[in-house]
């Protein structure tokens, strides 16, 4: 796709909002458990509820998280408020959500992309989810609704709020930014990092403007979008309707506008004119968080190799572009990748057949038993067909690449034995030989079809080919 | 002047004593308090809720227990009246106002806990302005409390059925919750002590809130030992308050009698006659007291605090800015007064409409007005900035002298009705008491004699945050020389 499908002179700029939901035991400001799916309204308590009288008191374990996204995203961690977000809505318990305004947990940071491009992070801040609300009746939204249940369980627990500066350029920016994201958040062990179960949530800001323009123009922030498909979707949708905008004479308003994957459109949620204000002012239930430089120190301490360190591992280990070795970080592969590597197996075939034949994992395999059978492919004692049978079964039931393919009879056949047969094949069908040096593509298949046959699948077919264009010109 | 003031009442410190010895029940010590409420409380209106039938099954555990020969607390069968802010499990909870006329609390308070850990007796939820936003308990949804002392005067407020209750001897002990000196100005309208603790030192958990940043909950009491008493139980670090005070506080009790010797006193100069509305006769009373300290040893110098000129304008943007917040959760979603509409934001404004008094109303526009994008650094961010000058102003002056003196109130009780007309000149009435909330620093209001109209007089003893054990010897002192 050039330029995102949008005209030429036209530019895409994005900027994502990240909710992530964080995997503590308990909630943001009190000791319901934190758990997905549960019966409704159970995981609940006063505080969480919001009953009067009630106070929040942080989560030492949640603040912990959101200082390790922060250097994973490396912000700088400050001392930070809470500050209360006024407006009502009646899955928001106090009519007010805790959260982080001009004082943030994390800011300034950067996200590197496979790629190589980094991505700014303005802040990554603590705040609160909402409970859920089921609008019950035809329409599924609040108007026209019959009626409308509430389900607090989810009320209070942890988010961090991660918001990049407008600087992705392309949809693929835009997805790959949110894999790297969840890959550093799975490595952090912090989330379950599930868009589908909403434990991520991407809300995108998406303007246009003419390349060469300095100047951003007018942004809407697209919600509801939910899973890396859709995100491509929506924004290449909201360009495109800036553009259509814009050559119309006219240009998008600010707002906020919700994804219809059914539709495959964005549609307006709350117009401009009850543009909320939220009235933040610094919450006084809760005390600053003044983390000092040793806290900070031992997060530092203890953070994983995240994934842009490990491409660049795996990338200096094979000698390989970052981009090609970027699946198999992705995937998690690259520690399995290394073990083959220093087992003896040439790098670029260990990635090769990582790629292509290992994407859903390595069952028995043994990184030893896998390099044993790169190299006997590469020694020619097995054709390739051969070794991916025998990789199948060593991903079944383990051991090594020899037993198997003494007990199956596999055995590359060697090219003396190679040549004879083929041999033998022109000396027998002589009209085909002629059409084959004639050119005639097609007939190669009949001569590598027949030695295939009389092999019982034994032979390479590269081999075969080889042969075959050596005699044309002998 | 129509008073049913008891001319004699018993403390409560007695009573606890009394009781752990077994020379009183506790059953015997509760109907006392209770026949005077059956009495009186027609007239005075001192609770929303009177709990006749809870408190005797207490007082009977707590006669069972000692009979047993269980060590009670220092509480052992004291009646104390709670202020309705206060979380009682399963035990209405109103605030004081129509949108929580029927709901019950799942949960205790934490001084809730903590009194009944040492013993005593909840004997009732006591009147109060709505969400305690007011200085006169006029603002109630379910009508006045009157001053025991002249049932045409108001008790002051917010915590005026408190305050009341400890006058009227409806119980030896009660509790309030002070925001802008709405448990010293009572305290001083009905001739009793009233306390406000340091921000922090008694936890907010279970306590309606109103200004978050302000409010702290302190005991009413007839004696300053009783006070100081009840402080020392309700007090203390709280896990479930994170503004709560994680140090401990040294006994307020041991030193109560040490007298003033050598401590040196300022007198807020701004609030003898700086400030315009304070009246001349409680001047007076306050230089009466400082002679008092200084015939005692102390050493009395006239301070000034500037910035307490701007202390009123600065509370009523920030107390009423965090109450617009506070209070936003009564919605008639989940508990409490729904009032149906057709959709759910007219549910919201319907219920709020019918909800909420006068007083709450105002409070949450010109908070929610003052928090609004584009006014928010001309009013609150301003008012933020007088609390910080007004910090600086109170160490300046503390660390030149131990405690400071002022009034508590500007003027004796006066007649019901006679300043809800104009909300300004109820405000003035905490001209005094504001500076200690917005500084987070411990007051107490004494009785100190009376006006010409024969009502009763507090003055106010202010100390730095948590220098209460010297307040209160300091009050001591004022106490015995007005007896």
């Amino acid at each position: 796709m050039t330029n995102n499908g949008l005209k030429d002179d036209w530019e895409l700029i994005v900027g994502l909002e990240v909710h992530v939901e964080l995997g503590t035991r308990t909630k943001l400001f009190c000791g319901c458990v934190n758990q997905f799916g549960d019966e409704p309204n159970t995981n609940v308590c006063p505080v969480c509820l919001g009953l009067p009288g009630s106070l929040p008191v942080v989560n030492e374990k949640a603040v912990t998280y959101a200082m390790q996204i922060g250097r994973a995203l490396n912000c700088s961690v400050n001392r930070s408020v809470f500050a209360r977000k006024n407006y009502f809505y009646p899955d928001m318990p106090k009519d007010y959500q805790i959260s982080q305004y001009d004082q943030p947990t994390n800011t300034d940071g950067y996200l590197e992309l496979p790629s190589g491009v980094k991505i700014g992070i303005e802040r990554a801040h603590i705040e609160e989810d909402t409970g859920k609300t089921v609008h019950v009746g035809s329409s599924g939204r609040i108007s026209g609704s019959d009626y409308s249940l509430v389900d607090y369980n989810r009320a209070g627990v942890p988010l961090i709020e991660i918001v990049s500066n407008p600087e992705i350029r392309t949809i693929e920016q835009a997805k790959e930014y949110v894999e790297e994201l969840r890959g550093i958040l799975l490595a952090l062990k912090v989330s379950d990092a599930k868009m589908e179960e909403g434990s991520i949530r991407v809300d995108a800001n998406v303007s246009v403007r003419k390349a060469g323009e300095d100047e951003l123009r007018t942004r809407c922030e697209i919600k509801n979008v939910n899973s890396l498909r859709s995100l491509g979707r929506a924004i290449e949708y909201e360009a495109k309707r800036h553009i259509d905008l814009y050559e119309n004479g006219e240009s998008p308003s600010q707002e906020t506008r919700h994804w219809d994957e059914g539709d495959g459109r964005t549609r307006p949620g709350r117009s401009k004119e009850d543009a909320e204000d939220y009235r933040y002012f610094q919450e006084p239930d809760l005390v600053p968080l003044n983390p000092n430089s040793q806290m900070i120190e031992i997060i530092d301490e203890e953070l994983p190799s995240f994934p842009s360190e490990r491409r660049k591992q795996l990338a200096a280990l094979t000698e390989m572009e970052i981009i090609e070795v970027a699946l198999i970080v992705e995937r998690g592969h690259d520690d399995f990748a290394s073990a083959t590597i220093h087992a003896g197996a040439t790098p670029q075939t260990v990635i090769k057949y990582l790629t292509n034949n290992l994407s859903d994992g390595f069952g028995e395999l043994s990184p030893t038993a896998f390099a044993a059978l790169i190299q006997m492919e590469e020694q020619a004692e097995l054709t390739s067909t051969q070794a991916k049978k025998i990789l199948g079964k060593l991903v079944e039931q383990g051991g090594t690449p020899k037993e198997i393919a003494d007990q199956s009879g596999l055995k590359a056949i060697d090219t003396d034995e190679l040549e004879n047969l083929v041999d033998q094949l022109i000396a027998s069908h002589p009209e085909e030989w002629k059409r084959f040096c004639g050119g005639e593509k097609k007939v190669q298949g009949f001569f590598v079809g027949e030695i295939m046959k009389s092999t019982r699948g034994q032979a390479d077919g590269k081999v075969i080919n080889q042969i075959l264009n050596e005699r044309t010109t002998n | 002047m129509n008073s049913i003031v008891p001319d004699s009442s018993f403390t409560a410190r007695s009573i606890a004593e009394n009781v752990q010895s077994g020379e009183w029940s506790a059953v015997e010590v509760l109907e006392g308090y209770l026949s005077q409420i059956t009495q009186h409380e027609s007239e005075i209106n001192a609770f929303n809720t009177v709990l006749e039938e809870e408190a005797r099954a207490t007082a009977r555990e707590t006669d069972k227990d000692i009979a047993a020969g269980k060590t009670l607390g220092p509480l052992a069968g004291v009646p104390v009246a709670l202020k309705d802010n206060l979380c009682t499990n399963g035990i209405r909870t109103t605030a004081g106002s129509r949108i929580l006329e029927n709901w019950k609390p799942p949960y205790d308070a934490t001084v809730v806990q903590r009194l009944s850990a040492a013993g005593a007796t909840v004997i009732g939820k006591t009147n109060m302005d709505e969400f305690a936003m007011g200085s006169s308990t006029e603002n109630s949804a379910f009508g006045p409390t009157r001053n025991p002392h002249d049932l045409s005067c108001v008790p002051g407020g917010s915590s005026g059925g408190s305050a009341a209750a400890v006058a009227a001897g409806f119980a030896p002990i009660s509790i309030g919750s002070d925001t802008g000196g709405s448990i010293r100005q009572p305290a001083s309208l009905c001739g009793v002590v009233g306390v406000k603790p340091t921000y922090g030192s008694v936890s907010r958990f279970g306590l309606l809130a109103f200004a978050s940043s302000l409010d702290q909950i302190g005991p009413f009491a007839n004696t300053v030992r009783d006070a100081a008493i009840v402080h020392e139980v309700i007090g203390g670090h709280d896990p479930k308050d994170s503004t709560s005070i994680s140090e401990p506080f040294p006994s307020f009790l041991d030193d109560l009698e040490r007298g003033v010797e050598g401590l040196k006193v300022g007198i807020i100069s701004e609030l003898m006659g700086g400030i315009d509305g304070i009246s001349p006769e409680v001047i007076q009373k306050t230089r009466e007291a400082a002679s008092v300290l200084s015939e005692n040893g102390a050493l009395i110098e006239e301070v000034s605090i500037p910035a307490s000129l701007y202390c009123l304008s600065a509370y009523y943007l920030i107390a009423p800015a965090e109450a617009s917040s506070n209070l936003s959760r009564y919605d008639g979603v989940r508990y409490g007064l729904r009032v149906s509409g057709e959709t759910l934001a007219e549910m919201n404004i319907n219920t709020r409409t019918e909800g909420f008094g006068d007083e709450v109303k105002r409070r949450i526009m010109l908070g929610t007005y003052a928090l609004s994008a584009g006014y928010f650094d001309a009013y609150y961010g301003k008012a933020l900035k007088v609390r910080r000058l007004l910090a600086e102003n109170f160490d300046e002056v503390y660390s030149k002298y131990d405690v400071l003196l002022s009034p508590t109130s500007p003027c004796t009780a006066f007649k019901l009705g006679e300043r809800t007309a104009d909300p300004m000149t109820m405000y003035v009435n905490d001209v005094c008491t504001i500076p200690s909330n917005l500084v987070g620093h411990p007051a107490i209001s004494v009785p100190f004699g009376s006006g010409n109209d024969g009502m009763p007089i507090g003055v106010q003893v202010l100390a730095p945050p948590m220098q209460e054990a010297l307040m209160y010897r300091v009050a001591s002192t004022l106490e015995s020389a007005e007896k």
